[in-house]
């Protein structure tokens, strides 16, 4: 290894030093404020490693990790998304009985697992960033450890998960039986020099997206999500449905562009199927629901689902026109998501969730703020303009529009219609008067760090939907080094 | 630079009116009020300026009044580009004065959060303001979209019983058929990069884009329901008397007097000069629909007991008009379908603002209850006759004019579905009569004392009133205004049958 693969690495390696500083931090003094302290600031050195190894990339550093803008773009941004995490996790913990630090410590291995993911051109790399980020999640999601929620999200998400990677070691293992390659570059070339359609690897790379589905869980994947965005903690909802999904979701266009794999047409059957079913199975079971975080499952299932069309788009187009969707939807889906989640962990405390929509009654007229950033982040999810989601929704349409995935594009529009009825529900029932069932008492001088948070994620939300041309030429660049 | 401040002095208004109501719950209004005092003289110095060209419209056809644009997102040759021509100038001139009805019909109706009533009210405005002006497809969406949030505010919030179920049913219907635009659009931009090689979104530059004609029938599909379920068109209309009864005054003048018109606006303005040769297919199509909202709107107001939505279902009838006179590829038949556009949007707004003074007077939109309201509402009842009597077509007010010109336009064409169309100068006399009768005329109800119209009622009504008149009586100046922009629609078609 040479300087320039050092430099390269620079990020993970900080983020690595990060989470051991914490670790003996925990060690030597236990306290909340000084933990989360070394985290942001942990958090914020590994944002200057990635701007220091933008000089170098791309660069390949070691057979494992691939540097380039793509990789180095999301990981910004996923930075960027746990330091909003961290903000929500700080007021909703801090008043809470018991050990809270080693959560920190948590998020920044599980951000450490999401670096590899998206970074990883091999699937060893791919495999451990992804066991990595998930062990460091079912701690996470159980955090507070004395209720039975969380513990039962925990135990669902792990068995699941389990079953997942084992689906995902079984496609990886075909695709070696038949390549001898687990390098994505050569799998890449085997694929190209081989003629016609190898099954085995073909049921390798269904293997795979199987096991992938649970983590984004797209329909039929789906049956854990509700339950474990119910079950933890609200900031940790928003870790596991932007980091989480977001790094599995960058390794899988990744995976799928440098090895070719499009050429295998049933795939994109199979995707197409897959899309479908999540969109209309997501918007439609979220129409059933009365509890926030359910709610919001449901919908990030349709929205996994409408990010697949640009992926699938990426089969017959110009892949860097499917990338540049895929990264700016995953962009607004991030700030949206994060926002939304943002104001639940506001409103709640970990001993009661503000989960079920009727605490949310009134709020426009208790809390004006609070209820036009949830409005303006759920318009979002929605699609409507002067938000970014709009922007994300208007490159699906574009790169769909242009693969001719006219089938898919229906289901969009009717998915955006259901989507609109219950996103709209809790702008009613917010718009309402009358008494709610407040959980937490407002007091104006506490949550400082969430509320300024949200107000930078609304900002974000809003000059991304109405001047987006400096992040488009931004993604226009990343797209660039990948396709 | 006239044009983009025609927009943000709507939307710097709102926000005013909003904050403004910490200081003084009676601010709102006047806020409001005032802005659209500002609005007026805007739009009135574009009248006068329509005598000389502004240099930044030189480039375009002399249709054009005055253009501004300036590059937005320019990895997709999206522009922020605006152009105004006469139909536009006349639409938000019916804007700006069915503004001012609506904030002197909320007046006193509107008593909780009038800061939020009224941002609502002017940001839906500048949505419209922005559609009439907007020539850049992208654009043009985008404010599409943004006037539909605000109304559904307005009815959520301020509406009547049931008004959760009418701001939803209303969003799904317009977000679903606008995004079958939204795909519409993108495909369009992406056959003209496959000539061009760059993308565009400017409706200048589309326009002349060739389209596989199978292709484009579908395109012009897209476009065309999006614009339908606006305008609304049977059987597309199903939206329209739930969101017009349930929302309040100033929200249903602004829903039929302007609203609606967004969808006439986008068939004249896009679908035709778009997607001319698959239009001109479909016409028989449009046309007949536009013939059977006519007559079946008529007959379902008729069948009303609830005032409001009988009004609906008269809009319904009357749009039905202008689309018959849009797909009638006749310039008479076009220029009637604008002027229906601005009469109609004049008389609904008055009915509509009587039901609401009515509402407010004795709490119910039945007509069963109310009757002999005459002699104790002497000055609402005459103008509730005037209204009607506009509704239904009397000669010398401004609606005769319009659905004349489209029946005499539209025989040329279609001498059988003109005639059918015109069976309804029997229903809509029946109908607009059945409002008179039952509400104002028989036997006195027990009704306490009520007050009659009071001063600034008045003036608003007196106003509508006078706009009527002049619209009935000397409509060439109007004609004239919008004949270019008409002019120019037809010549693309013209150009493309020789």
């Amino acid at each position: 290894m040479n300087g320039n693969q050092l430099i390269g690495l620079a990020p993970i390696i900080t983020l690595s030093t990060a989470s051991i500083a914490v670790m003996l931090g925990i060690a030597i003094k236990r306290n909340f404020v000084l933990t989360c302290s070394i985290t942001a600031f942990g958090i914020i050195i590994s944002l200057l490693a990635v701007a220091v190894a933008c000089q170098e990339s791309p660069i390949q550093a070691t057979l494992l990790i691939r540097m380039d803008n793509y990789a180095l773009f999301f990981m910004a941004l996923l930075l960027l998304a746990s330091l909003a995490v961290l903000g929500f996790c700080y007021d909703y913990f801090k008043n809470f009985e018991g050990d809270n630090e080693e959560l920190l410590l948590l998020l920044l291995t599980a951000l450490l697992g999401a670096f590899v993911l998206v970074s990883s051109s091999h699937f060893a790399s791919f495999f451990l960033g992804l066991e990595t980020l998930s062990i460091s999640l079912f701690a996470l999601i159980s955090y507070p450890l004395n209720q039975t929620r969380p513990l039962e999200a925990a135990i669902k998400y792990l068995i699941l998960s389990g079953v997942s990677s084992a689906f995902l070691l079984m496609g990886m293992a075909l695709i070696y039986a038949q390549s001898g390659e687990l390098y994505f570059k050569d799998i890449g070339n085997f694929i190209a020099n081989q003629p016609g359609m190898n099954i085995m690897m073909l049921s390798g790379v269904i293997l795979i997206v199987a096991g992938l589905g649970f983590k984004l869980s797209l329909a039929p994947f789906h049956l854990w999500t509700p339950d474990v965005y119910q079950g933890a903690p609200a900031p940790i909802t928003a870790f596991i449905a932007t980091v989480s999904k977001g790094a599995v979701f960058v390794v899988l266009l990744r995976y799928f562009v440098s090895s070719h794999n499009y050429v295998y047409t049933p795939l994109v059957t199979v995707f197409s199927v897959i899309a479908v079913l999540s969109i209309l199975g997501g918007n439609l079971l979220a129409l059933l629901q009365n509890n926030v975080k359910r709610l919001l499952a449901y919908s990030s299932i349709a929205h996994i689902g409408y990010l697949l069309a640009a992926f699938i788009a990426a089969a017959s187009i110009a892949p860097s026109l499917a990338i540049e969707s895929v990264t700016f939807y995953l962009l607004a889906y991030f700030i949206t998501t994060i926002g939304a989640f943002g104001v639940v962990s506001l409103l709640s405390t970990p001993e009661t969730e503000a989960d079920d929509i009727s605490s949310y009654r009134g709020l426009f007229w208790r809390r004006p703020w609070l209820a036009a950033v949830f409005t303006l982040m759920l318009l979002s999810l929605a699609g409507i303009p002067l938000t970014a989601g709009f922007i994300g929704k208007f490159y699906i349409f574009t790169s769909a529009a242009d693969s001719r995935l006219w089938g898919l594009l229906f289901a969009i529009i009717i998915g955006s219609g259901l989507g609109l009825y219950y996103y709209l529900r809790i702008i009613v029932v917010m718009s309402m008067s009358g008494e709610a069932t407040v959980i937490k008492s407002v007091n104006p001088d506490k949550d400082r760090i969430s509320k300024a948070t949200l107000a930078v994620l609304t900002i974000l939300l809003v000059w991304f939907g109405i001047y987006p041309g400096f992040l488009i030429n931004v993604i226009q660049s990343v797209s660039l080094s990948l396709g | 630079m006239i044009l983009p401040a025609l927009i943000a002095v709507l939307i710097a208004g709102g926000f005013t009116a909003w904050f403004s109501e910490s200081k003084n719950p009676d601010a709102p209004r006047w806020a409001a009020a005032i802005t659209l005092i500002i609005e007026a003289v805007l739009v009135a110095g574009q009248f006068v300026g329509t005598e000389h060209t502004d240099p930044m419209s030189a480039s375009l056809s002399p249709a054009w009044i005055a253009g501004f644009e300036r590059p937005w997102i320019s990895r997709f040759g999206i522009g922020f580009h605006l152009a105004m021509d006469g139909v536009s100038l006349l639409l938000i001139a019916l804007t700006v004065l069915l503004g001012f009805m609506a904030v002197s019909s909320s007046w006193t109706e509107i008593k909780s959060r009038q800061g939020f009533f009224f941002f609502n009210l002017l940001t839906c405005l500048a949505g419209t303001v922005g559609v009439f002006l907007a020539v850049d497809l992208f654009l043009f969406f985008f404010f599409w979209e943004l006037m539909i949030i605000p109304m559904y505010f307005l009815i959520s919030i301020w509406g009547h019983e049931n008004r959760t179920y009418a701001a939803i049913k209303f969003v799904i219907f317009t977000q679903v058929s606008s995004l079958l635009m939204l795909v519409a659009i993108v495909a369009l931009v992406l056959i003209s990069h496959d000539h061009a090689g760059e993308y565009t979104f400017d409706y200048f530059k589309l326009l002349n884009t060739k389209i596989d004609p199978d292709v484009a029938f579908w395109l012009m599909l897209c476009f065309f329901t999006a614009f339908t379920v606006k305008l609304p068109a049977v059987p597309f209309h199903t939206w329209l008397p739930d969101a017009h009864t349930q929302a309040p005054t100033g929200g249903s003048v602004i829903l039929a007097g302007v609203l609606l018109k967004t969808g006439a606006y986008g068939l004249l303005r896009f679908v035709i000069p778009l997607f001319p040769e698959a239009a001109h297919q479909f016409a028989p199509v449009a046309m007949t629909m536009g013939a059977v909202s006519v007559l079946y709107a008529a007959v379902m107001a008729f069948a009303q007991s609830d005032l409001k939505r009988l009004i609906a279902y008269t809009s319904i009838s009357h749009m039905g008009f202008i689309l018959l006179g849009i797909f009638s590829w006749n310039f008479l038949a076009m220029q009637g379908a604008v002027i229906t556009m601005l009469a109609h949007g004049i008389s609904a707004s008055a009915l509509f603002m009587i039901a609401g003074a009515l509402q407010e007077r004795l709490h119910t939109r039945e007509m069963g209850v109310m009757g002999g309201l005459w002699p104790a509402l002497p000055r609402l009842s005459a103008f509730a006759l005037f209204f009607a009597l506009a509704s239904l077509g009397l000669p010398g007010l401004g609606n005769f004019i319009g659905e004349f010109l489209v029946l005499l336009g539209a025989f040329k064409v279609s001498a059988l579905l003109t005639s059918v169309a015109a069976l309804v100068l029997i229903l809509s006399p029946v109908y607009s009569l059945v409002i008179i009768q039952k509400a104002f005329h028989g036997p006195m109800q027990n009704h306490s004392s009520l007050s009659d119209f009071n001063r600034h009622e008045l003036a608003s009504m007196g106003l509508l009133v006078l706009t009527t008149l002049w619209l009935g009586l000397g409509p060439q100046a109007v004609l004239n205004l919008s004949a270019p922009a008409c002019k120019q629609i037809m010549q693309d078609f013209v150009a493309m049958e020789h």
